[in-house]
């Protein structure tokens, strides 16, 4: 109980409250605009939130990652274009829905499934946050070390259809963060005796081009769309009890993306997946699924909202990021001397329970804006796409230059932009890169330290948890390829 | 986004014009910077492997040649999209959006933030075709918002304009504080 009113006590003040309704309402907006997205926002405002302290800061960015994808249901639903990537599957049913005259239906349905996923989740973690307390101390330099190779090697495989894009792409972001000055030995690596090169590539460039200035160019070099808007009428909040009727799958596909965010580098995709893939599995009218079934809107957007808090686990409990929305929060804990890992569970326990709060508040003010704002927030759809490339380059120099005024870090952050920009062009993902940079770092450190204790490689994995992750990996990988050679025998029998 | 099939796939399915070039391009930048390992890092003796600073370079660099050679390979397996040169000069067009960007960011200095700004909205709308007093005002609206939110109401790190030293005093010094 007192760890509850002390993490309480770090939410009750008027700039955290405040960082929480702009983070909330502005990621519904973000996540409404189709283009935009919380990764952009995020990148843009993460540099603006160093200035703030350490639960302001992440208040704010968290209420973007939590509601951007609520926003993006929005588009998705009315304009079959997804807000954010992560709302893909829900234009399988829910443009037909929309189609068909039931817009209002299928976004009350939308809000209500992504609610159920939100308060699932946190509800989940905050039964699980005394078992992640007791385990969290157990993981020394090995098990992380191992844990952010999983996070590797699961970022990987996870990109189906991508993976060896996903490979040398996550390699590259590898090599990006060993270039400048090593921490150990100090020696200069990739610098071409270049002095700029000296202090190394930053995350916050690098994320900056790659997200912002990449989707600025992407949109400033495309056609205008025009998008017809669907009369939307009725009260949401009829709509929303509509979720009871499809509970069974609301907390199957919640469960699915809770797992999900644990597991680095997994994500909204796979949990979305699988939560579409169950529901079309079990339900009493599988044909309807991609005509405009409800159980469709329901399995994703559960499954997709749940992720959020739960990807804040490895984040708080062993710093390790799942996917590159945790990677740029993980910057800022970093710039206020906050380190996540065991460490933070163990002696600021209140101060990651009250993050948990903030999730659940997060989450009743974004239905209780949704709700009566979803007719004046369609109208951001209407904002012409080079007009929103132009807006996103304005806001990215603030976002580049501010972290140090230097004219280098933003031609860094236009070299990135490009580079983004050819990979979004060819449909190649960009998160790989950000989690090789932050989780090919703490693989150095953690390995190095590592080392110091072991005398065989077989020490490496002699403790438990070692072990379990160890042969994950194994796993993992074995999966994959006894998968993939089934596959290719099931391909060679079909030709 | 319209669906084609029942089955869901949120994963990509298909090749684009472009990304054999891009392979190329990839897997022949990471060939040459493997190739400066030795003169780019060191080998410190008597150090482990894991200690050593020459080791996460590698460890980069080699998974990027290996999977950049697959990836180049299963590129050129697959059939050919036409188009490669179009979306090259796509991505050669993008430079004209790096120009802009940088024109902003070094007239920032010079200009101030709040100036800089306002012709930058202003002269990049106009350049993306919307030539209408509503777009126009639109964009220098949205301007002048994002200077009072970043510079003004948060303090953002942002060098005062060299062109404010030309106002008097205390102008000079509302500007070099707000804008």
């Amino acid at each position: 109980m007192d760890l509850f009113l002390s993490s309480l006590e770090i939410l009750a003040r008027w700039d955290v409250f405040a960082a929480l309704v702009v983070g909330s309402v502005g990621g519904v907006i973000v996540g409404a605009m189709p283009g935009v997205g919380a990764a952009v926002a995020i990148a843009i405002l993460l540099p603006a939130t160093f200035s703030l302290e350490p639960i302001v800061g992440l208040t704010a960015l968290l209420g973007i990652y939590g509601s951007s994808m609520f926003g993006g249901a929005i588009p998705a639903i009315l304009i079959n274009t997804p807000g954010t990537p992560v709302n893909a599957l829900t234009t399988y049913d829910g443009y037909p829905m929309t189609r068909r005259g039931e817009a209002r239906r299928a976004l009350s349905l939308a809000y209500g499934a992504s609610f159920f996923g939100g308060i699932f989740a946190i509800l989940c973690l905050i039964l699980l946050a005394p078992v992640l307390a007791s385990i969290a101390p157990m993981f020394g330099a090995r098990e992380i070390f191992l844990a952010a190779l999983l996070g590797i090697v699961l970022v990987v495989l996870t990109h189906r259809g991508q993976i060896l894009a996903a490979g040398m792409l996550v390699c590259f972001g590898i090599f990006l963060k060993t270039v400048g000055l090593e921490g150990t030995a100090y020696t200069q690596r990739y610098t071409f005796g270049q002095t700029w090169l000296a202090s190394g590539v930053d995350l916050i460039v690098v994320v900056l081009g790659i997200f912002a200035l990449s989707q600025a160019f992407f949109l400033l070099t495309q056609r205008d769309t025009t998008y017809e808007l669907p009369p939307v009428k009725g009260k949401f909040l009829q709509g929303l009890t509509e979720i009871f009727k499809y509970k069974r799958l609301a907390t199957v596909g919640s469960g699915f993306g809770v797992i999900c965010g644990m597991i680095p580098g997994v994500g909204e995709f796979m949990s979305q997946f699988l939560s579409y893939s169950y529901a079309q599995r079990t339900s009493k009218t599988p044909d309807l699924f991609g005509k405009g079934n409800p159980e469709g809107i329901v399995a994703s957007e559960a499954a997709n909202n749940s992720v959020p808090p739960a990807a804040m686990i490895p984040l708080l409990a062993l710093g390790i990021p799942g996917e590159e929305l945790t990677a740029m929060m993980l910057s800022v804990f970093y710039v206020h001397n906050v380190i996540p890992g065991p460490q933070l569970f163990r002696d600021q326990m209140d101060f990651v329970l009250a993050l948990y709060i903030a999730l659940f508040v997060l989450n009743v003010l974004v239905i209780l804006f949704l709700m009566t704002s979803t007719n004046i927030l369609m109208q951001v759809m209407r904002i012409p796409s080079r007009f929103l490339g132009m807006m996103i380059l304005t806001f990215s120099l603030i976002g580049v230059y501010s972290l140090r005024n230097s004219l280098t870090d933003c031609a860094i952050a236009a070299g990135f932009g490009v580079f983004g920009f050819i990979l979004k062009r060819l449909d190649l993902p960009t998160s790989p890169v950000i989690l090789g940079i932050v989780l090919g770092g703490l693989m150095e450190t953690k390995l190095r330290t590592a080392m110091t204790r072991v005398n065989s490689p077989l020490d490496f994995i002699d403790r438990p948890i070692a072990f379990i992750l160890f042969a994950m990996i194994i796993l993992a990988i074995g999966l994959h390829i006894t998968t993939h050679l089934r596959n290719r025998a099931k391909d060679k029998a079909h030709a | 986004m319209q669906p084609d099939t029942p089955t869901p796939h949120v994963f990509p399915t298909a090749r684009r014009p472009g990304e054999l070039l891009f392979a190329m391009l990839f897997l022949g930048l990471s060939v040459l910077l493997l190739a400066q390992i030795g003169w780019q890092t060191q080998w410190l003796p008597g150090k482990g492997l894991a200690a050593q600073p020459r080791t996460w370079p590698f460890i980069g660099l080699a998974g990027m040649v290996l999977f950049g050679a697959l990836h180049l390979l299963a590129t050129r397996r697959v059939r050919r999209t036409p188009g490669r040169w179009a979306e090259a000069l796509v991505w050669v067009r993008s430079l004209e959006f790096v120009a802009w960007y940088l024109a902003y960011v070094f007239s920032v200095p010079y200009l101030g933030y709040l100036p800089a700004t306002l012709i930058f909205c202003v002269s990049l709308t106009w350049r993306c075709g919307y030539r209408g007093r509503f777009a126009l005002v639109s964009a220098a609206g949205f301007g002048l918002g994002v200077v009072l939110f970043f510079r003004t109401a948060l303090a953002a790190k942002i060098p005062g304009g060299a062109i404010y030293e030309l106002l008097p005093a205390p102008l000079n010094s509302f500007f070099l504080t707000y804008f």
